[in-house]
């Protein structure tokens, strides 16, 4: 009771000096108002406070995802590590022939389906524009194969004439050796090569991937090279069980071949996705930590000054009636 | 602050200057590996990106032909999932090739072999492991190693005998009502597959 008659006197006092700060309401009102009388004499908070909710929420989901990718990339790299017994018997038996020079060439470009995951699509990109222009020449044509939704929105850009086949949305399910082998058929099908270079990403570690090409050739093209030597001549001294003819236990071998490559390097670039995108998750959970560090101490600096200030005027505004 | 402005600057200059002269430098060692002409052509299209690796910097290296033929044979059976035998050494693999079962023994002449479905023994000493394989390839090189790539293997032991039969009346069936070609040809391969299965486990 005696306090509340001693506020009312002290506000009555004070009144004409202290108004416009309102000093003397509850805590919670006291926020409310502040936003009125921003501009007045204290900094607004708001937005500053605003901003930090946001990069907590933004932080909140990046870390998620960070998980998220931590888990799935435990599942597939037992995967990808497995299947990478399966095409080295056909680079031992066909050679690795990056250098060939045929004149229908299909570069097929293996990206994913889904964003923030660092760098690798563009890598794909930029090596199967690479290739494009190393195997361009006269008499000579090459063609895009795309597989997943970001190579597709950076090659259609510019060289929409040249894309032959786009193919998204096969990352849906986890991926086996048929639903690739049906993809496989697919390409084979629809598209005219005499080689076929596929560009993916082949997973090393969470933080390096390397691009790496692959060639498949043709049947013809491979019976073309056996006979002239060179890096197939090999080929020549093995005897082919099986088929009618050579050129059919080699059409089946080849398109083998084009199967087990894809599956491998689907299963390395979806690794190197998981990877890419875990560690591109990690880097922004730890720059919204950052950033959030650095708004917290924008924010209580401004807190306490606005603090201070008022303190100063009460003081001396009290000082005032005193003396 | 104007001098250190300039120091800056120049020491950027100079770390752009080495980034770009590293492409061009012909003495790396990572690269030998690679297929040389591709390299070459590529730096020569696109200096300004590195060349993509290719397959066979990756490879594990195979032995080279020996003069006398080795008492052992290597051998490699590969499906997508797994690797189901890596570079073991083995006395003879008998194969499923499409022309009948082939025998391999060490120093066998380099062949390229379809498979069909069938069974793959693996002979180690007096043991003998054998395997239900549904399709795929060999290659015997000339270095005694074989390579055996199928979609799909199985140990003959964990075969159910009843769902075999099971599987073989399902498909016998859908010959007999099948329409088109296709369908005949699907059901035609269940059938091959399933009879092949029987054969493995009475056999």
């Amino acid at each position: 009771m005696a306090m509340a008659a001693l506020r009312r006197e002290g506000r009555r006092f004070a009144v004409p000096l202290i108004s416009p700060l309102r000093s003397s309401l509850a805590p919670s009102e006291y926020e409310t108002m502040e936003q009125a009388v921003s501009g007045a004499r204290s900094i607004s908070t708001q937005i500053v406070r605003n901003r930090m909710k946001s990069v907590r929420n933004i932080q909140k989901i990046t870390k998620a995802m960070k998980m998220v990718a931590a888990s799935k990339l435990r599942a597939i790299q037992t995967r990808a590590e497995k299947s990478r017994g399966l095409w080295q018997p056909f680079t031992a038996l066909l050679g690795d022939t990056p250098s060939v020079d045929v004149k229908k060439n299909v570069i097929v470009t293996v990206s994913s389906d889904k964003g923030l995951c660092g760098g690798i699509n563009s890598t794909s990109v930029k090596i199967s524009r690479g290739l494009y222009k190393v195997n361009s020449g006269p008499e000579k044509e090459s063609k895009y194969v795309i597989l997943g939704e970001k190579a597709k929105a950076q090659l259609v850009r510019d060289s929409k004439k040249d894309i032959q086949l786009i193919i998204t949305e096969w990352q849906k399910n986890p991926l086996n050796y048929t639903q690739v082998a049906v993809l496989a058929d697919d390409i084979l099908k629809n598209v005219e090569y005499d080689a076929l270079r596929i560009v993916f990403n082949k997973f090393q570690s969470v933080v390096s991937f390397l691009p790496t090409t692959t060639t498949v050739l043709s049947p013809e093209v491979v019976e073309r090279e056996a006979e002239a030597g060179g890096k197939l001549g090999e080929l020549d001294s093995y005897e082919i069980e099986g088929g009618e003819t050579k050129s059919e236990v080699l059409q089946n071998l080849t398109e083998f071949q084009f199967s087990c490559v894809m599956f491998n390097a689907v299963l390395e670039n979806a690794c190197s996705e998981q990877g890419a995108r875990m560690s591109a998750m990690d880097s922004s959970s730890r720059n919204a930590g950052d950033m959030l560090d650095r708004l917290t101490l924008t924010y209580n600096r401004t807190r306490q000054a606005s603090i201070t200030t008022e303190l100063i005027e009460i003081i001396s505004g009290a000082s005032a009636l005193q003396g | 602050m104007q001098r250190q402005a300039s120091r800056f600057i120049l020491s950027r200059a100079s770390a752009a200057s080495m980034r770009w002269r590293r492409p061009f430098s012909t003495d790396l060692p990572a690269e030998a590996s690679g297929d040389s002409k591709f390299i070459d052509a590529w730096k020569k299209v696109v200096p300004n990106i590195e060349p993509p690796k290719t397959p066979f910097s990756y490879m594990t290296p195979r032995p080279p032909t020996p003069s006398t033929i080795p008492s052992k044979l290597t051998v490699n059976l590969v499906l997508p999932y797994d690797s189901i035998l890596a570079a073991k050494e083995v006395d003879m693999v008998i194969v499923p090739a499409t022309t009948g079962q082939m025998g391999v023994l060490p120093g066998h002449v380099a062949t390229i072999a379809e498979l069909k479905p069938g069974i793959l023994s693996v002979h180690e000493g007096n043991d003998v492991t054998k395997y239900f394989l549904s399709s795929g390839f060999a290659f015997i090189h000339a270095n005694s190693v074989a390579d055996i790539i199928a979609v799909e293997a199985t140990p003959v032991d964990r075969i159910d005998a009843n769902l075999v039969q099971k599987g073989l009346a399902e498909f016998q069936q859908k010959l007999s009502s099948a329409t088109s070609d296709v369908e005949k040809a699907e059901a035609q391969i269940g059938i091959d597959v399933h009879s092949a299965l029987s054969a493995a486990i009475t056999g």
